[in-house]
């Protein structure tokens, strides 16, 4: 379909441009901002692909929560990014040695990679048709049941991850007034409120 | 390759290209077609009247950070709820039951940080 292909193509030119622009903004908080909208390019081409669930977790986990993380991190690092930036220029050579050295062991890897004969046939889960049976349909009859252990550890590592979060992060402050409900609840207007007669000239 | 799921995603495509062109077009037309007449005074950026004068980004308190942790893992745990629900009536008991251990781990870790005041903001 040439629809197919032309969104393709767009959505992909979008994602290298966002991924550029993530690196060579200046403001990180920009580069937070080209990190979202390569987010969501990324999930355009999820669809594409036909996995529409991992496109919307990639909206609804990525660009909702890490992004928002990425975000804090960097306003809380507080670093000098115009100095740090100072010496890319020194660097460049070195650096584009080391990732054109990446590069090609990448490109080496993957032209030379031939899956093994008979392995995509002895596929745990061999992948359903997509038009016969949805995207979240089909991980949902493998993960809870066939994947149970590694469903549970993923449990175990979101637990460890909030308990960590507050032991490093959670201090108690002293000196700060919360508000008690049950004590305001518990107040009686006999305890606090008292009529007293008062003489003329008096004072109480 | 027409795929029947594509062509579903077919008005959300539609809706896209309008959003762009809407977009695209009120900045375009705004700089062809306005008046432009910039000077120093009215591109400086203006705060109520004196000079903004320190940078805007400063250190965050680290509870932001603790909050937004927080909030991606039951994010996460919402995620999870979502294909167990699509197939809550084929992956029977075993199922059923495995998604509430599950929570029920993660439930330990509400109450604890819950215990721990981490959800109060003082």
């Amino acid at each position: 379909m040439v629809i197919q292909s032309i969104v393709f193509y767009v959505f992909s030119c979008a994602l290298l441009i966002c991924g550029v622009m993530v690196i060579s903004a200046r403001n990180p908080v920009h580069s937070v901002l080209w990190l979202i909208a390569a987010f969501f390019q990324a999930a355009g081409l999820f669809v594409l692909m036909g996995a529409e669930f991992l496109a919307m977790i990639l909206v609804i986990v990525y660009v909702g929560a890490v992004a928002v993380l990425f975000l804090f991190v960097v306003m809380m690092l507080d670093i000098n990014f115009v100095e740090l930036r100072r010496g890319v220029v020194r660097y460049l050579p070195i650096g584009g040695l080391i990732g054109l050295v990446l590069v090609s062991e990448l490109v080496a890897m993957v032209s030379g990679w031939v899956p093994a004969a008979g392995a995509l046939a002895q596929l745990g889960a061999p992948v359903p048709p997509v038009d016969q049976i949805s995207n979240t349909r089909a991980l949902g009859q493998l993960i809870y049941t066939q994947y149970f252990y590694l469903f549970q550890t993923a449990g175990m590592i979101l637990l460890v991850a909030m308990i960590g979060a507050i032991v490093l992060t959670l201090r108690s402050r002293e000196g700060v007034r919360r508000q008690n409900v049950p004590a305001q609840l518990a107040r009686r207007r006999e305890d606090v409120v008292a009529v007293r007669k008062v003489p003329t000239r008096g004072g109480v | 390759m027409t795929n029947p799921l594509i062509i579903q995603y077919l008005p959300i495509l539609v809706f896209l290209v309008i959003a762009a062109a809407v977009a695209g077009g009120a900045v375009v037309m705004s700089l062809l077609v306005a008046r432009q007449n910039p000077d120093s005074e009215k591109v400086s950026p203006y705060e109520c009247g004196f000079e903004p004068f320190e940078d805007a980004r400063r250190k965050f308190d680290v509870r932001f950070y603790l909050v937004s942790i927080l909030f991606i893992i039951f994010d996460l745990e919402v995620a999870f709820l979502f294909p167990w629900a699509v197939t809550l009536g084929e992956i029977g008991m075993f199922g059923f039951w495995s998604m509430i251990v599950f929570l029920g781990v993660l439930t330990v870790g509400f109450a604890y940080e819950w215990k721990k005041g981490a959800l109060e903001w003082e």
